[in-house]
C-alpha cells in the first residue's frame, strides 16, 4: 500500500472513527447513569437526521435552523421516552428498563416505517461540505476534517459540563448512588431527564452528520451505527465520555484499516468490529477507562 | 397507496368469507397477487401491482368470466411471503399467483405454491433457484446468469474495458449471483479482474472498499447493488475522485437511484430488462403500455417493474385462454408452452427452466438523464 493511500485511509477512519464516538458517547451517559443500555438511541439518531430532512423540505427551513430544531426535537423525544418508558421502571430490575428500551427501538422504527415508508430519502449536503479539495494526491471533503472537528469540540462541552456544573455534579453523584443523591435533595428524575435530552441532542448531531457523510435516510439506518457505536462504547468503557471517543476512534480505524490491509477480506469488516467486542469482554470487560465495579452488566 | 391496500385486504377478507359457498361458473376467476407493499422492497412491489392492476384494467374477462385480483402484501419478508401464498392458495382458492418482487421472497413463497400444485409467475425475481426444479413456478424476467453474462459482454465488447474491479454485497442472494456470473464471463471474454471487494447489505461506509479499488485502476467496477446502497457508494466513489465507471444491475433501476446520487450518477451503466421511457424505439406493445399507463397513473413515470407487473398478468391470460378452461393442471402446462408472446418487454418465450427469454438492455446515466443505450443478447 502506497503511502498516499494510507493517508487518504486514515482520513476516512478519523471520519468514521469520530462518528462512532459521538453516538457511543449518547450510550455511555445514560449508561454511566442509569446503568441501561439505551437500545433507542439509534433511533433517534435516525430521527434526528429525518427531523432535518422534513425541515428543509416540508416546512423549507434553512438548513442551518433546521439542524438546530432537529436537535431540539431529537432531545426532546429522548426525555419523552425517558418519562413514558423508563420513569416507570426505575424501581423495577434492571432487566425490565433493558427489555423496555429495546421495546421503545422496535417502536420507533416501526411507527418510522409507517410514517415516513420504508423508501430511502436524499439528503441534502450543503455545497461548501462536499466540495472535495485535493493535498497531493490525496482528496479530502471539508466534511471529513469538519465531523472530527465538531464531535472534538462537543466531547470538549460535555467534559466540562459534567465535570464543572451542578448539573454535572449532580450525574455523577447518580451514576455512584442514586438512593442517597435523592436523599441529599437533588431532583433526580430531572437530572436524568437532562441526561437523556444530552445524549439525544448528540445522537441526533450525529444522525445530521452521519446523514451528510452517507448521503440516504431511511428508517432503519440508526441500527447498525448503533450497535457499532455500542461496542465503541464498551472498548472505551462503559461510563466514560473521554473512552467512548477514543473506543470510537479505534473501532474506526480498525475497520478502515482491516479493509485497507486485508482487501479479501472486506466482507468480514463487520465481523472485526464484533471480534472486538468480545476480545473486550473477555479480556478487559470495564473496557480502555472503565471504572472496576461489583455490579454486573 | 396505503388506504387502497387496507382497502383491498378489507375486501380480500369479506371474499374469503364467501369461499364456503360451492364455486358456480359465473364465479369470477381468481388471480392472486402477492407483492412487498411495505417495508424495503415497496418501492418495486407497488410498481409492479401496479402494472398488474393496469393489465387487469386492460383485459378484464377471460373465456367470458371476469378475472378477480386477491391482492396480498408480503411486507418484503420471506415468512409474511410464505403466509400470503399460504392465504392465496388455501382460503381464497386462487387459480395462479403472480409474484413477487425480489428473489428471496419468491423462494419463499413458490416452496408453498409448489404444495398447494398452483402456479405461480414471478415478476422480478431473477435468482436462478427460483424456478429450479419447480413444476409451477415461472417467472417473466431474466436470469442473473443471463444479466452478469450480458453486462461482462457490454462492458467487454461494447465499452472496450479491460481491467474490471467488483463491489459486492455479500450478504446479497442476488449481488452475490451476478457478480459471480460477470467474472466468469469477463474473465472467459479475455478480461482481467483486477481487485474484488465486499461489504454487507446495510453498511453505509464504503471509503475503505472504495479507496483500494482507486488504487488498483480498474476500467469499470461492477456493482450489483439495490439502490439505496448503490447510489451512496457512487457518491462516495466520486468524492474520492474515482474515474472508473461504475456499472449495476436491474436493482439500481430506480428513480431514486438519480434522486439520492445526482451528479454522481454521472457516467452509471446499467442493465436491465428492455423497457425504458428513453428507448429509441418502442415496440406497439410497449408503446400501448406506455400510453396506457400514462393516462392510468399520470404521476408516476412507466419503469420496468411497471411492465413486468404488466407483462405476468398478460402471461397468465394468455396461458387461460389457450388452455381453454380455468383449470390449474391446464394453465401450467400452457404457461409452460408459452412462445413467442408480444409483450411490453418484448417477444416473450417461456424456456425450459420456466425463465422468459429476452434481451437485456442497458442504461446510460448522464447530466442526470438516463438514456437507453442499447441492448445485448447473450447465446
Amino acid at each position: 500500500m502506497s503511502l498516499d493511500m494510507f493517508i487518504q485511509q486514515f482520513f476516512n477512519a478519523i471520519t468514521l472513527g469520530s462518528l462512532y464516538g459521538l453516538i457511543a458517547i449518547g450510550y455511555t451517559m445514560v449508561y454511566g447513569i442509569l446503568r441501561l443500555i439505551n437500545f433507542a438511541h439509534g433511533d433517534i439518531l435516525m430521527l434526528g437526521a429525518y427531523f432535518v430532512f422534513f425541515g428543509t423540505t416540508t416546512f423549507c427551513l434553512p438548513w442551518g435552523l433546521a439542524v438546530v430544531v432537529a436537535i431540539l426535537a431529537a432531545s426532546a423525544t429522548g426525555i419523552l421516552i425517558d418519562r413514558i418508558a423508563y420513569r416507570p421502571l426505575r424501581e423495577a430490575p434492571r432487566i425490565s428498563a433493558l427489555i423496555s428500551a429495546i421495546a421503545v427501538s422496535f417502536f420507533i422504527e416501526s411507527l418510522s416505517v409507517v410514517l415516513f415508508t420504508g423508501l430511502p430519502r436524499p439528503v441534502y449536503q450543503p455545497e461548501w461540505l462536499t466540495t472535495a479539495f485535493q493535498i497531493g494526491s490525496i482528496r479530502l471533503l471539508p466534511l471529513t476534517l469538519l465531523v472530527p472537528a465538531i464531535s472534538f469540540v462537543l466531547v470538549m462541552l460535555l467534559l466540562w459540563m459534567v465535570y464543572h456544573t451542578k448539573p454535572g455534579l449532580a450525574m455523577r453523584a447518580i451514576s455512584k448512588d442514586i438512593e442517597t443523591t435523592r436523599l441529599l435533595g437533588v431532583r433526580v428524575d430531572r437530572i436524568i431527564a437532562l441526561t437523556f435530552g444530552i445524549g439525544s441532542a448528540l445522537a441526533a448531531a450525529s444522525g445530521i452528520m452521519w446523514a451528510l457523510r452517507y448521503p440516504q435516510i431511511n428508517p432503519y439506518m440508526g441500527i447498525f451505527p448503533g450497535f457499532k457505536a455500542f461496542i465503541a462504547a464498551v472498548l472505551g468503557g462503559i461510563g466514560s465520555i473521554q473512552g467512548a471517543m477514543l473506543g470510537g476512534l479505534i473501532l474506526g480505524m480498525l475497520e478502515i484499516m482491516a479493509v485497507a490491509f486485508l482487501p479479501s477480506l472486506s466482507g468480514f469488516r463487520d465481523a472485526f468490529a464484533f471480534i472486538v467486542l468480545l476480545l473486550v469482554l473477555f479480556y478487559k470487560p470495564t473496557g480502555i477507562f472503565g471504572e472496576h465495579t461489583e455490579e454486573k452488566i | 397507496m396505503k388506504c387502497k391496500t387496507l382497502l383491498g385486504l378489507v375486501a380480500a377478507s369479506f371474499l374469503a368469507l364467501g369461499l364456503a359457498l360451492p364455486a358456480q361458473a359465473e364465479d369470477p376467476i381468481k388471480i392472486g397477487v402477492y407483492l412487498p407493499l411495505t417495508g424495503q422492497n415497496a418501492f418495486g412491489g407497488k410498481l409492479e401491482l401496479d402494472g398488474v392492476r393496469l393489465a387487469h384494467k386492460l383485459k378484464p374477462t377471460v373465456l367470458g368470466r371476469d378475472v378477480e385480483l386477491v391482492v396480498v402484501d408480503n411486507k418484503s419478508d420471506k415468512v409474511e411471503a410464505a403466509n400470503a401464498v399460504k392465504r392465496l392458495t388455501e382460503r381464497d382458492n386462487v387459480l395462479a399467483i403472480i409474484g413477487t418482487y425480489g428473489s428471496s421472497l419468491a423462494m419463499a413463497g413458490g416452496d408453498v405454491a409448489e404444495r398447494a400444485k398452483t402456479p405461480m409467475i414471478g415478476t422480478s425475481c431473477t435468482n436462478p433457484l427460483v424456478t429450479q426444479g419447480k413444476a409451477y413456478s415461472f417467472r417473466v424476467c431474466f436470469i442473473d446468469p443471463y444479466q452478469g453474462a450480458a453486462a461482462a459482454s457490454y462492458a467487454f465488447n461494447e465499452r472496450g474495458y479491460k481491467k474490471a474491479g467488483l463491489l459486492i454485497d455479500v450478504a446479497n442472494d442476488y449481488a452475490v449471483g451476478l457478480s459471480a456470473f460477470f467474472k466468469r464471463s469477463f474473465k472467459k471474454l479475455g478480461g482481467e479482474i483486477v481487485a474484488e471487494l465486499k461489504y454487507n447489505s446495510g453498511d453505509q461506509d464504503f471509503t475503505a472498499q472504495l479507496t483500494e479499488l482507486i488504487s488498483k485502476k480498474p476500467d469499470v467496477v461492477f456493482m450489483p447493488a439495490y439502490f439505496a446502497e448503490g447510489a451512496i457508494i457512487m457518491k462516495q466513489a466520486r468524492e474520492l475522485g474515482a474515474t472508473f465507471v461504475i456499472m449495476g444491475g436491474d436493482a439500481m433501476d430506480n428513480p431514486k437511484t438519480l434522486e439520492i446520487a445526482g451528479k454522481a450518477a454521472d457516467g452509471f451503466l446499467q442493465t436491465t430488462f428492455p423497457y425504458d421511457l428513453s428507448m429509441p424505439k418502442m415496440s406497439p406493445e410497449a408503446e400501448a403500455f406506455t400510453k396506457a399507463w400514462k393516462e392510468f397513473s399520470p404521476n408516476e413515470a412507466p419503469n420496468v417493474n411497471a411492465a413486468l407487473g404488466y407483462n405476468a398478468y398478460n402471461l397468465i391470460i394468455d396461458a387461460i385462454t389457450r388452455a381453454g378452461k380455468a383449470d390449474t393442471h391446464a394453465v401450467t402446462e400452457a404457461l409452460a408452452a408459452t412462445k413467442n408472446l408480444p409483450t411490453a418487454l418484448g417477444v416473450l418465450s417461456i424456456n425450459a427452466t420456466h425463465d422468459a427469454e429476452m434481451p437485456v438492455g442497458v442504461i446510460e446515466y448522464r447530466d442526470g438523464k438516463r438514456t437507453y443505450v442499447g441492448e445485448v443478447t447473450v447465446k
